[in-house]
């Protein structure tokens, strides 16, 4: 994003909320605020140091106003952007932009969900567009499984390869120990498990769980002298290309090459360069347009490139290292947790799933139906 | 009335009644936009290719070609088709097809409008069916 400086700010905290199914009578701003205190002793921040505050979710209208009332904080700045499960990553582009402004010194962003513990019709009241509504679409599930159909219709896409994203992240699920799946998986259970809008089985779809969490960034002067060692934002970038899946140009390029090729020019690093990739992957083949779209295999090929353990544990490129969407944790609006994974990662945090001698990382961030696309490029202290 | 005078003139109809009308009369409405030379559909106030608020409304032929489909299977009852459907006057839509195994439904398929008319308080909308031979 031109104006963004590379290293601009730092990650120097980060922290999941209690995720899964949460506590009885919780809400999603006892998440947030829970999440906040988590990150800023993660960083060896008070809360009091916080004056920037950025928030996103799906189950209160001004939530800015809640957490900032919960908190007891008045933020300097303040930003409650919501595009879906990328909104974190616009906020981090945004908190840079504070931060290189002065307009804050210390910037939260945070998230919570509780659609487990509500149920997803309480969690996300879906709007009536008199254009989809009557065809009784699934939603996201059917656009997803459409998105899905025209892939496998012009690259030869099969089930079994999407099948093998859900097995790999499930492998990846089994070194982690916060993860809600605890049991492995293999492709003719993904296949064979229940149909719920084809080529999609519910192996194929993301968990619907609780939780939240929160990152802390400052400016790259303050976060020297801080708990943990700097996360430096090296790349964003930003794309929306539709709302409604009808109205998606083509159904087998999303946004994330654009928002990957304004990450890479401001990072000015290439897909080669990228040690961890994370990427938002509410269904199987969300792991394969983005592998494609952010570079790390050709158009088409991401079916291909997905087989045979290859973005598993040991294979020659670790994605979705957490266990993701599919077998870690969802609760909905996911991206955040994508930037949490790649914070840990670079800071060699990850036990039995840490990849050696990680030092840059891409996040990318979906939201919608493939419709707003956000990358954001991490790097640590050597990359800047 | 000076003050309502000042007011910009407000529009007599809505896009979505506008096109809900010739639904009820059988007829798939689509939008024209001069300035762009194209079609745009979901029908609305402003162009989104050119900006201009001039739109005009048109007919579709009612034939098209199967873009994308699922078939979603409910919790309760039958599994069903949802596609995406290009029409040949060049506007996409959400659609379903009828008349055939919702699993037969291929894309490329050549389909053709039907009405599936107002029940209680669901308005008419836009279903495809195949169509008859090769178009």
């Amino acid at each position: 994003v031109t104006g963004l400086k590379r290293g601009g700010a730092a990650v120097v905290g980060a922290a999941e909320s209690d995720l899964g199914h949460v506590a009885e009578g919780m809400n999603v701003i006892d998440l947030m605020a829970q999440g906040i205190a988590r990150a800023a002793d993660d960083a060896g921040l008070k809360l009091r140091d916080i004056d920037g505050l950025i928030c996103a979710t799906a189950q209160s209208r001004t939530s800015g106003l809640s957490l900032s009332e919960y908190l007891g904080i008045s933020p300097r700045y303040i930003d409650t952007t919501i595009l879906g499960g990328s909104s974190f990553m616009f906020h981090v582009a945004h908190a840079v932009a504070a931060l290189q402004l002065g307009l804050c010194d210390i910037a939260a962003i945070a998230y919570g969900s509780t659609q487990r513990s509500v149920g997803r019709r309480q969690a996300s009241v879906r709007e009536v567009n008199p254009y989809e509504t009557p065809y009784r679409p699934f939603l996201p599930s059917t656009a997803y499984a459409l998105a899905a159909s025209r892939h496998m219709h012009e690259f030869g896409t099969t089930r079994e390869q999407l099948a093998a994203v859900a097995v790999a992240a499930r492998q990846w699920a089994l070194l982690n120990p916060v993860a809600w799946e605890k049991k492995p998986l293999t492709i003719e259970e993904v296949l064979s498990a229940r149909m719920v809008s084809y080529p999609f089985t519910v192996r194929d779809i993301c968990l619907v769980t609780d939780g939240g969490g929160a990152i802390i960034l400052t400016t790259p002067e303050r976060a020297k002298d801080l708990k943990k060692p700097p996360i430096y934002v090296l790349g964003c970038g930003q794309a929306i290309t539709h709302a409604n899946i009808s109205s998606m140009p083509e159904l087998t390029v999303t946004g994330a090459l654009e928002s990957g090729k304004q990450a890479y020019a401001m990072a000015r690093l290439k897909p080669s360069d990228i040690d961890v990739v994370e990427v938002y992957d509410a269904f199987t083949i969300n792991t394969i347009l983005f592998l494609e779209d952010l570079g790390f295999c050709p158009k088409g090929e991401g079916g291909h490139f997905v087989e045979g353990g290859r973005v598993a544990p040991g294979g020659a490129l670790p994605v979705n290292t957490n266990g993701g969407g599919l077998s870690y944790c969802h609760p909905g609006m996911y991206g955040l947790f994508l930037l949490i994974e790649a914070v840990r990662q670079l800071r060699g945090e990850c036990g039995a799933r840490q990849v050696p001698n990680a030092k840059t990382a891409v996040a990318h961030g979906n939201g919608g139906v493939l419709s707003s696309q956000s990358t954001v490029i991490l790097g640590t202290a050597a990359t800047v | 009335m000076r003050l309502r005078n000042r007011r910009s003139p407000r529009m007599a109809e809505s896009p979505l009644a506008i096109y809900q009308a010739h639904l009820d009369k059988g007829e798939l409405a689509y939008q024209w936009s001069p300035e762009a030379g194209r079609a745009v559909f979901y029908p609305r106030l402003v162009c989104p290719y050119s900006g201009s608020t001039v739109l005009e409304w048109r007919i579709a032929s009612g034939r098209g070609t199967v873009y994308a489909t699922t078939v979603t299977h409910p919790q309760q009852g039958a599994p069903y088709n949802v596609a995406l459907i290009d029409c040949d006057e060049g506007f996409r839509l959400m659609s379903r097809v009828e008349d055939i195994d919702p699993m037969a439904v291929r894309i490329g398929m050549r389909v053709k409008f039907r009405v599936h008319s107002a029940e209680g308080d669901e308005p008419a909308y836009p279903v495809f069916v195949p169509a008859e031979g090769r178009q």
